[in-house]
């Protein structure tokens, strides 16, 4: 059928700058880049997904990609999107897919929210020069601990639940082998280890390669319980269970066969090119008591010696759900809120269903601290953090830790395409097609991770020390030390801040 | 080694075995065994373990090598995410048996409840088989990737259940291979699967696996086989293929 979907982008090439080289061409696997029997090179705009790598690589800067969406008379329902739409399920008949975080221009809270700093009172502390503990433990905190005295030193009497120490606040989220490539696994494994932090293999299990860094590795098991073992279990440094996705809620995934190839039919533990489904529930799983029974059931194959977490997608009931997760025996609940990234999900549930992160964390500890079960659980925070300004709101809001996906994978070169869901990943980060996958260098990739981060945790320092606050502790849930601006009273209130401009209370 | 259940909490009963199993024990019997649950969780070693009275929930989650052996009835989640070994259940089981399974066996002499043997799977040599002697209830095979499931339809269960099985029968099912000694309606199969004869090799396959459950339970392998016998498969093992705009 002829379609009528228009481009997106028009593909500018200078062609006094332009040497036929050929690099765009081989470098597009969308084949946007084309040669002529005589050797030039010329490109075909509706071909072209935007991701950037024929721009990026191309020797003498010939190539830029433009926006060109196509013009539609004065409407602002009838969006060129909103046509594009149409016309694709009207060619197939299918159900549209895409990739990444919700994209939709949705109030980003972050932007709405301002830190402290201290001024002559209270003086401000300089992390270069004066010791500032990023430090966080997750896990499950008792109601209260009991010392007692052995040759007049205290010792601790309490037994304390399994904990993850995390040297900075920030922790790679969940991302399957299989949705991306073997070296992103191996670059965030190695980078976790550096940084003292933690990855997470998602559904798709852990690669045999990557088992020696399982001290640094939370393991996930969801519904379709691919590559779940009591090695594997064991192996961990915790144990994630994965009911929901922020950028899915309420619905499994599949990975499409071609995506199964030999080395994550290996890991997922069935055969090569068959496709990997993964439920919408976990079917040993409808209700609180079920999902005590399965944490249970993990706490006892690993003796209690690891922490349990919980993901769920930020929906609206979330608080409520939270509480019964802490009180169902999870030590650790983590919340992605509806701008948390995938590699494939059905258009429409990703950009109309779930709740913007930062409502979830405030409501989450709200609800928590109010049923005097806070400390029962640690949150970790994900969905869409951008940088350490968010990740340092989101800490005062209420949350832990956060979890970093697609910032991990901009920093290893991803251009937010949103295409992940073809396989074809220019950047060889959302494949499993070996050429493109060799794309990524695992020692650039865990050195960028490790920047990343290196950095965030630099501005996470001073923008403490700038508040006063010398542990990241102290900032947990206080409030206080963040205004809202330009935000209505009944939002405000969820997230339990004060005006800009009103004074410290 | 005889473990006395009586009274114990879970935790404690399977401490105690973990501990037996870990000092070398092969032989385990677990008296007054009344509900607890996760007995043999994750345990990596061919251990046996004879379980008298009725074990709770997830029986067997993550094991990878012991057999046990339950003169009773069984509960929910038998065989859950299980990797390897044996479970004999002399008795009638309850909802999703073998959940995620993907090696060992699981035999049921009596009746199943619902969503046995949902999202099974294979890989390589590993290949899981649950014989059920009695009946099933709705979605038998749900999801099902890969693996064998055999359901005799014998009437061996206590449940009071007519049909051999209920309904949505193999839904989703991508992989693997289900025999039923009797017919289903085809307005009880998912719409993912379809009835299929016997070849030598299934009649091999459904013989062998027969055998050894009715040895286990002292029964007489050919009056079982003598009932007629159908395989159901997956149509296509991508059965969501086509349902995207790309
Ligand atoms: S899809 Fe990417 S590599 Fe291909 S032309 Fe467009 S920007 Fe260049
Ligand atoms: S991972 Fe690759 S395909 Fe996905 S958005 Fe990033 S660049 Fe595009």
């Amino acid at each position: 059928m002829k379609t009528y979907q228009l481009p997106e982008v028009k593909i500018e090439r200078d062609k006094d700058r332009c040497i036929d080289c050929q690099v765009c061409v081989r470098q597009c696997a969308f084949e946007a880049h084309i040669v002529d029997e005589d050797g030039e090179v010329y490109s075909e705009d509706e071909k072209c997904v935007a991701c950037q790598r024929c721009v990026s690589l191309c020797p003498t800067n010939a190539l830029t990609i433009k926006d060109n969406k196509p013009f539609v008379k004065d409407n602002a329902n009838w969006t060129a999107e909103t046509q594009k739409y149409i016309w694709k399920q009207a060619e197939t008949g299918g159900v549209l897919l895409t990739g990444m975080g919700n994209p939709k221009p949705y109030p980003i809270y972050w932007d709405h929210m301002l830190l402290n700093a201290s001024q002559v009172t209270n003086p401000s502390i300089d992390p270069l020069r004066e010791p500032m503990e990023l430090r966080t433990y997750l896990g499950s905190k008792p109601d209260k601990i009991d010392i007692k005295m052995v040759d007049g030193e205290p010792v601790l009497n309490t037994k304390l639940a399994p904990q993850l120490m995390v040297k900075t606040p920030i922790l790679f989220s969940a991302m399957s082998f299989g949705a991306v490539s073997y070296s992103v696994c191996e670059g965030l494994a190695r980078a976790s280890k550096e940084l003292g932090t933690f990855w997470n293999t998602g559904e798709g299990g852990l690669p045999q390669n990557l088992y020696e860094y399982g001290p640094n590795t939370i393991v996930q098991v969801a519904s379709g319980r691919f590559g779940v073992h009591s090695e594997y279990l064991d192996a961990a440094a915790a144990i994630e269970i994965k009911i929901g996705q922020g950028a899915k809620p309420g619905i499994g995934g599949h990975l499409p066969g071609e995506k199964v190839g030999a080395e994550v039919s290996r890991t997922r533990m069935i055969p090569v090119g068959s496709d990997a489904i993964s439920p919408a529930p976990h079917h040993d799983i409808y209700s609180i008591e079920d999902l005590s029974q399965l944490i249970f059931s993990l706490k006892e194959a690993t003796e209690y010696t690891k922490p349990i977490s919980v993901k769920i997608s930020a929906v609206h009931n979330v608080a409520a759900i939270a509480s019964g997760i802490a009180r169902a025996g999870a030590d650790i609940i983590a919340i992605d809120g509806f701008r948390g990234g995938t590699g494939a999900a059905p258009t429409m549930i990703r950009d109309n269903v779930g709740i913007p992160i930062e409502l979830a964390i405030a409501a989450v500890d709200t609800r928590l601290r109010d049923e005097a079960i806070r400390n029962r659980v640690s949150v970790i925070a994900a969905g869409g953090f951008r940088n350490s300004a968010d990740v340092i709101k989101a800490i005062a809001l209420g949350a832990d830790a956060v979890y970093l996906g697609t910032a991990a994978l901009v920093a290893m070169g991803c251009h937010v395409c949103q295409m992940c869901y073809t396989g074809k990943c220019n950047w060889g980060i959302a494949t499993q097609d070996p050429y493109l996958e060799k794309r990524l260098n695992p020692d650039v990739a865990a050195e960028r991770l490790f920047n990343l981060v290196r950095g965030w945790s630099h501005e996470i320092a001073e923008m403490l020390g700038g508040m006063g606050l010398n542990a990241i502790e102290s900032l947990r849930g206080n409030r206080l030390h963040l205004r809202s601006i330009g935000l209505s009273t009944e939002e405000m209130d969820i997230l339990g801040l004060q005006a800009a401009g009103s004074p410290m209370a | 080694m005889i473990i006395d259940a009586k009274g114990l909490h879970y935790r404690e009963l399977n401490e105690q075995v973990r501990a037996a199993v870990a000092e070398g024990e092969t032989d385990l019997t677990l008296l007054n065994v009344n509900g607890q649950r996760y007995i043999a969780d994750a345990i990596d070693t061919p251990v046996s373990i004879i379980i008298e009275g009725v074990p709770g929930n997830d029986l067997g989650v993550f094991m990878n090598g012991p057999s046990l052996v339950v003169h009773a009835n069984g509960q929910d989640h038998i065989a859950n995410t299980m990797n390897d070994g044996k479970i004999i259940v002399h008795g009638d089981a309850g909802d999703v048996l073998g959940y995620g399974m993907r090696g060992g066996k699981v035999f049921v002499k009596g009746d199943v409840g619902y969503r046995v043997g949902i999202h099974m799977k294979e890989y390589k040599d590993k290949v899981p088989v649950m014989v059920i002697g009695g009946k099933a209830r709705d979605f038998f095979g749900e999801y099902m990737a890969g693996g064998t499931l055999i359901l005799l339809g014998l009437d061996t269960g206590g449940n009071g259940q007519d049909e051999i099985a209920g309904n949505y029968f193999g839904t989703g099912m991508h992989g693997g291979v289900i025999y039923v000694r009797g017919r289903l309606d085809d307005y009880q199969l998912g719409k993912e699967v379809k009835q299929l004869e016997l070849d030598d090799e299934d009649r091999a396959v459904i013989r062998a696996y027969v055998t050894e459950f009715a040895t286990d339970f002292g029964m007489d392998t050919e009056e079982i086989l003598k009932g007629d016998f159908v395989k159901i498969k997956a149509v296509s093992h991508r059965p969501y293929g086509n349902l995207y705009a790309y």
